[in-house]
């Protein structure tokens, strides 16, 4: 199951300088996990004490997890998963 | 004295990494939010009472403690707005003093919001930018257009589509380029951190927010000026990304800091929200540490409608460590909020000032801010933005013919007015 994760600037020295790239997961935890696999400079970028970190937020086509099933949220074949530093806006 | 050397950098919130003066706002290892960081003791011997003083009343007359490294380019006549003693809502809240931080007649568009952007956009000229924009609920949509045409940049404003019609053209008339996203704010939001990260471009509230926020500092260094150098003893102030409590909160720790008050930091700090958009009060309420998102706002309030505040877990531990508390009201408490203000001071308020009064309301109705203490409750834009929230609930005015007859008839049986002295 290919899915793309899109790598927001401030985390792309960390993937080689990719803007995408493809993971396989069935959900936002395993998806995320095989990112860091691929890529283990993301994972302190990413987690915290294992929890995704307070000021990165996590999109699955668009809908920001929190209002799904957070990291337990499931994945399709072909999912964009985005992740997008948090701090903006008011 | 130049920023150059006022300022040492911006700062991580989180891990307290400091990073140059640039257009970033977070931090690159946790992602935290940054914020400006001054050298207090640099600044200290440079900046006196008399000097304020000596200078226009506008913001800028605080630039020491703004981070700019020259003079203001864009805004310059900002801000200074009054506070005004307000004896007749006093009377009808039930407390003894009470004062109103009137930023809805801030210059030019009628809300706090000019404050930051000058600051914004100043600074987005410092750095070379010509193309700006943000993320807007509609008031810093019409400052940012209004500034930005001033100071002849590009300018690409993203709103709700579904915001007041008076703030998109109030946006559209100063030749910006306006798009309605079909979405909440805070997906408007996300998309112009998208947008932000890819074009470079300087988004008030993304990639230059660190400035942008210090600029609500003002609000505070006025309060403070305008009661003859001290500090009230409880503030309420509106909440939607939650940036302007704290920083109001932060105006007061640096006047102490720099010497200009001496009396320390007491003030307890009351956050308001409308019911239908509330993160930051239930986690004030609930004692949570971090907000919990709303999904779907559903409020009159729109300025204060951001489900996701940016500010939200530092401004519940605000509330909570000042020793002050957070509140939420209805949209008919937000109307009745909004008419109380307008009949007893002649102040006409947006839906967020109705929130804050109504807020201040229930706060001392509960018995949560004394009757008997200074409170000020800050007021950041005009009803004259809103008014539709508030054209159900006015009586048509009467039509009668050019006649004194028809006059009487309608007096008819209502008490006179008093006759005029002579």
């Amino acid at each position: 199951m290919a899915i793309t994760v899109q790598i927001p600037p401030p985390m792309r020295d960390q993937v080689g300088g990719q803007s995408e790239v493809t993971v396989s997961g069935a959900t936002v935890q395993a998806a995320l996990d095989d990112l860091v696999k691929q890529h283990p400079g993301l994972g302190p970028k990413l987690f915290d004490n294992g929890r995704i970190r307070q000021y990165v937020n996590v999109f699955v086509n668009d809908e920001d997890v929190r209002y799904l099933d957070e990291m337990e949220t499931k994945l399709t074949d072909g999912a964009v998963v985005a992740l997008i530093p948090a701090v903006a806006g008011g | 004295m130049p920023a150059s050397d006022h300022v040492l950098g911006l700062k991580c919130r989180l891990c307290g990494k400091l990073y140059p003066k640039s257009p970033v706002n977070f931090c690159t290892d946790d992602f935290g939010p940054l914020e400006v960081a001054y050298d207090y003791e640099k600044i200290k011997p440079t900046i006196t009472r008399a000097k304020i003083a000596a200078r226009a009343r506008t913001m800028w007359r605080y630039r020491e403690l703004l981070p700019l490294d020259g003079e203001p380019t864009v805004g310059s006549q900002v801000g200074g707005t009054p506070l005004v003693r307000a004896d007749r809502l006093a009377d009808a809240l039930g407390v003894e003093k009470l004062w109103i931080k009137n930023d809805a007649v801030n210059f030019p568009t009628l809300s706090f919001k000019d404050r930051v952007v000058s600051v914004a956009l100043s600074k987005a000229r410092e750095f070379g930018m010509r193309t700006v924009g943000c993320a807007s609920t509609g008031n810093l949509a019409n400052s940012v257009a209004a500034q930005a045409a001033s100071a002849g940049l590009d300018t690409f404003i993203l709103v709700p589509a579904d915001l007041e019609k008076t703030k998109i053209f109030g946006t559209a008339v100063y030749g910006a380029k306006v798009i309605a996203v079909t979405g909440t704010y805070d997906e408007v939001n996300r998309l112009c951190t998208q947008i932000a990260l890819k074009f470079g471009w300087g988004f008030v509230n993304v990639n230059l927010r660190p400035f942008y926020a210090e600029g609500s500092k003002t609000v505070g260094f006025e309060i403070a000026e305008d009661l003859g150098w001290r500090f009230p003893r409880h503030v309420v102030c509106p909440m939607a990304g939650g940036a302007l409590i704290g920083k109001i909160h932060k105006a007061f720790t640096e006047l102490n800091a720099v010497g200009l008050v001496e009396q320390p930091v007491t003030t307890k700090m009351y956050g308001a929200q409308a019911a239908g958009c509330n993160p930051i009060t239930d986690c004030v309420k609930a004692g949570r540490d971090r907000h919990k998102p709303v999904r779907k706002p559903n409020t009159i309030c729109k300025s204060l409608a951001i489900g996701d505040p940016a500010d939200g877990a530092f401004a519940a531990k605000l509330i909570r460590d000042s020793g002050g508390w957070g509140e939420d009201v209805s949209d008919d408490e937000i109307v009745d909020g909004m008419l109380l203000l307008a009949q007893t001071e002649g102040i006409f308020a947006e839906t967020a000032g109705g929130t804050t009064v109504a807020v201040a309301k229930k706060l001392i109705d509960a018995g949560r801010i004394p009757k008997d203490e200074e409170i000020v409750l800050c007021i950041t834009g005009n009803g004259l933005k809103t008014q539709d929230c508030v054209f159900d609930t006015l009586a048509e005015p009467a039509t009668i013919k050019p006649s004194l007859a028809e006059f009487e008839t309608l007096t008819a049986g209502t008490p006179l007015g008093e006759p005029v002295l002579v």
